[in-house]
């Protein structure tokens, strides 16, 4: 291919920008770091497995907002987005709660 | 088409007149809307796997832990609970962060920028799927007690062993199209095909989706292996 008929101009880096990559790379990093340590420190039961979701929805915010750009979105995007998948909470819910009544009505 | 005026109108009745066709109200191409939608979908999909792992697992009588699991680490025989998967998930956040910079440097037209870093994040998916064959490897022959198939496994219930396979087999599957996504678009900045064209946006949407390849496994690494 001829390049030099399209003329290509090559804008410099910008370093703020690849400053803020590292920094969204470094939370993750530092995230996953504390959720091992937890994981051989804490004794399992409902505080560790919610610290373990916080974390991980903290994770998630990060990929979805700023690696994949969707926190610099128009609203009307964003809500497209993160509203039909917070709807899977009630999935979550429900689901936890029969395996539950599953769990009782087997073994009790 | 007649621009001035409609620009004009715009002026005036900007929230109205968003819907009214001729223009993006979301301001992104048709590529990227239609990708994020199908990343929605596709993560109604993982979630319905991942809740029904939780639903298995509250109603069986008893679960084994992960920690004791998946203990070991390639070409040693110490006992290093998570330690590998650990690994892994570094592999896969690292491989995000190149796609982050290859889509950076097609911002700036910088051909020899993509070209670098979608290699590199081609190296990480590789790797990523190499380590989890050797993961699969390992969980199938087990510790000479059986091993793990669909129907049987010596950890604990067959369905640990089931959803192991169904969930990190469909993220593996995942991993593989988006290595052969991203090797189709590296291939594609090599030959100059976006510099012809004179935007990179390819690399935006095919990062869109290597990204949501990394959401998802933050979602089994919590939800398999350390809950």
């Amino acid at each position: 291919m001829n390049t030099e008929e399209k003329n290509i101009v090559v804008q410099p880096v910008d370093k703020s920008v690849i400053r803020h990559v590292l920094k969204v790379a470094l939370i993750l990093f530092v995230v996953t770091v504390i959720e091992f340590i937890i994981a051989f420190t804490l004794a399992s039961g409902g505080l560790k497995t919610s610290i373990f979701v916080v974390m991980t929805i903290v994770k998630a915010f990060y990929i979805v907002s700023e690696f994949m750009h969707l926190g610099h979105e128009e609203k009307g995007l964003r809500w497209m987005i993160i509203f039909p998948t917070i709807l899977v909470v009630w999935l979550i819910i429900a689901l936890l709660i029969e395996g539950t009544y599953i769990h009782i009505e087997r073994f009790f | 088409m007649d621009t001035t005026t409609a620009t004009a109108t715009t002026a005036t009745t900007a929230k109205e007149d968003l819907w009214d066709g001729g223009k993006s109200p979301f301001k992104v191409s048709y590529g990227k809307l239609m990708m994020w939608i199908f990343l929605v979908s596709d993560a109604f999909t993982f979630s319905a796997l991942l809740v029904s792992y939780g639903m298995a697992r509250f109603s069986s009588e008893s679960w084994p832990s992960a920690e004791k699991v998946f203990n070991a680490i390639p070409f040693t025989h110490m006992d290093a609970p998570l330690i590998f998967v650990g690994i892994m998930t570094f592999i896969l956040i690292l491989s995000s962060v190149t796609m982050v910079l290859a889509v950076e440097a097609g911002r700036r037209m910088d051909r020899k920028g993509v070209e670098k870093w979608m290699f590199w994040t081609i190296v990480g998916g590789i790797v990523f799927l190499s380590c989890q064959a050797w993961e699969w490897s390992h969980f199938i022959h087990g510790t000479g007690l059986g091993g793990a198939s669909l129907s049987w496994n010596e950890y604990g219930p067959p369905g640990f062993a089931a959803f192991f396979f169904f969930i990190t087999g469909f993220h593996g599957t995942h991993v593989f199209s988006g290595v052969v996504l991203n090797y189709i678009i590296y291939y594609n900045t090599v030959r100059g095909v976006y510099d012809e064209r004179g935007h990179y946006e390819m690399v935006e949407k095919v990062g869109l989706y290597w990204h949501f390849v990394d959401l998802v496994w933050v979602f089994v690494f919590t939800f398999f292996y350390l809950v």
